[in-house]
């Protein structure tokens, strides 16, 4: 479905990417873990075409996507969760969603405003507050909507557990799980190797710009030294 | 629809639009001609703040040359007068499509900047259009030119001028009705969402830069409409009508009324026109020969209302639900 080849990306004259690989089949859920300032958030801005990249190739089912504008990625079916969630504060919750709505890719059953909020039923009952007026496990949920509103074959979430309670978190993994019995293909990025360990297929730490390590859950979760050295757990 | 007359907003604007629709009938009863005058002015400087409103107040384009579509509409309908093209259904669509030409044309252009460069560009074309117009010496250069008014035959006379003021009147009502369809739609919730993240709505797929010159267009061809009304209340058209100091008054109202709100821009126009009259003979009532100096009032009372109303006046009139 997604294929990162040998990307090299650069902030001005510093290198940030430095041959980044990457691949997920349909309907799996795909890690990308590693230390603040390793080149996570990098790898995901190179994909979705918010920065540019210098060297290596993004395939999004099977067609080249690197170079194209951003809007165009997004149609394609990649939908971004960003990191600190990014929710539009000047419009209401029922207006963050119906902005974001469409179905360029013809999904059968849809996401609609109806099921995201049958998925988040707190949205539902906060749909009229403004962006700004929700707590950050609602906005993460929210910001979450917003994405599925696209209807993406892709969804990707950075950091979508950052700075949020233990219980929110809990909710917002089981919400991912519920997405991934569903069929729906997954790239999260996180530090929360207990919780990503039981949901994804298939993990790969990173470390300064590169993949230094790939593999299954099974192999991550027997790997102690691994998460030592890399991830500080 | 109900709900909301019970509300202070709600409340004011159907008083206001009720004075609005009654004008003609009042001035009339107690023969004050002069104030019909200033109420056409008043609803065709609502007609092109409601459309500056509809790039600044909602997609945060602050365009600092709006008066500029003041001048091609006008000049699109005096010139064509001055040849003696006289029908308003020839002036009109001309006036329009040459408004509506010019601002795809600079969006294109102005629409690849932000913040300041965005400003100071809009402020340059609008400067552009302005020496264009005063350098018309055949239309009157600097001087202005009068003009017959629009002429729709069998249809309404515009000379005549409660005519005149409730054609002005419907055309702001179909702005308004316009502009709530423009903010609430999805086409609108981009530009909206765009105001205060580009970066994300252009991840959700939207090219943003095509959407906010769709409505860079949309407000200028309403602007020219502003435009084309200006330069038949007074039939005549100069080039001071589309100078930098009106772009100003301009963002004053939207400020001063509510950025980004519905009937901010007519709470705005109606404010800033009720207190340049009203300051004056205020002020030469306090001491003779103040009234020159009434700006001294108004300017420190705009600090107040950016410093302490950031809303404007539709803040002023309670909390928004919608």
């Amino acid at each position: 479905m997604l294929k990162v080849r040998d990307l090299d990306a650069f902030y001005g004259p510093s290198q940030a990417l430095f041959g980044m690989e990457l691949a997920i089949e349909a309907g799996q859920v795909v890690t990308l873990m590693g230390r603040n300032g390793m080149g996570k958030t990098t790898t995901v801005h190179t994909i979705m075409g918010l920065m540019p990249a210098r060297r290596g190739t993004v395939e999004f089912e099977g067609a080249r996507v690197d170079g194209l504008p951003a809007f165009r990625i997004a149609r394609l079916g990649l939908g971004l969760v960003p990191e600190g969630r990014q929710i539009f504060p000047n419009l209401s919750v029922r207006e963050n969603l119906v902005a974001a709505s469409a179905n360029r890719t013809a999904r059968p059953n849809p996401w609609t405003i109806a099921r995201v909020f049958e998925f988040f039923p707190r949205l539902a009952e906060r749909q009229r507050n403004m962006g700004n007026q929700l707590s950050g496990g609602e906005q993460q949920m929210l910001a979450i909507g917003r994405a599925l509103m696209t209807n993406p074959k892709l969804l990707i979430l950075d950091e979508a557990t950052e700075g949020l309670a233990p219980l929110i978190r809990q909710e917002i993994w089981s919400c991912l799980a519920r997405l991934k019995s569903e069929g729906q293909a997954i790239l999260v990025i996180d530090k929360n190797v207990s919780a990503l360990i039981p949901l994804a297929d298939r993990h790969h730490i990173v470390e300064k710009g590169r993949v230094v390590w790939a593999g299954s859950s099974q192999a991550l979760a027997g790997d102690k030294d691994l998460q030592h050295r890399y991830l500080g757990v | 629809m109900m709900a909301a007359l019970r509300t202070p907003r709600g409340i004011a604007t159907a008083l206001i639009l009720l004075v609005l629709a009654a004008l003609p009938l009042l001035t009339q009863a107690f023969d004050q001609r002069y104030l019909l005058s200033i109420g056409t002015r008043i609803i065709i400087w609502s007609i092109a703040a409601v459309s500056l409103n509809m790039i600044l107040g909602y997609g945060g384009m602050v365009s600092f040359g709006h008066a500029m579509f003041f001048g091609i509409g006008g000049y699109a309908v005096g010139i064509l007068s001055a040849h003696g093209v006289s029908s308003g259904w020839i002036q009109w669509p001309v006036a329009l499509l040459a408004a509506t030409a010019w601002a795809a044309l600079i969006g294109l252009l102005s629409l690849r900047t932000r913040g300041l460069y965005f400003i100071m560009i809009t402020l340059a074309f609008a400067q552009l259009v302005y020496y264009v117009g005063s350098g018309l010496e055949a239309y009157g250069g600097d001087d202005g030119l009068n003009i017959s008014r629009s002429r729709f035959p069998g249809l309404i006379d515009l000379r005549d001028k409660a005519s005149f003021y409730w054609l002005c009147f419907a055309l702001l009502c179909a702005s308004l009705w316009f502009c709530s369809r423009y903010a609430n739609s999805r086409f609108g919730l981009v530009i909206r969402g765009a105001k205060s993240n580009e970066l994300r709505m252009t991840a959700l797929g939207f090219p943003v830069f095509r959407y906010r010159l769709a409505a860079f267009t949309i407000a200028g061809a309403l602007g020219g409409l502003s435009g084309i009304l200006l330069a038949n209340e007074g039939a005549y058209i100069s080039p001071a009508m589309m100078s930098w100091m009106k772009s100003g008054d301009l963002i004053v109202i939207i400020v001063l009324g509510g950025m980004g709100t519905l009937f901010g821009p007519l709470y705005g126009t109606i404010a800033f026109f009720v207190l340049e009259e009203a300051l004056p003979p205020v002020l030469n009532l306090v001491h003779k020969g103040w009234g020159e100096y009434w700006m001294i009032v108004f300017g420190p009372l705009l600090v107040l209302i950016a410093l302490y109303a950031r809303g404007g006046i539709d803040s002023l009139l309670g909390r928004r639900h919608d």
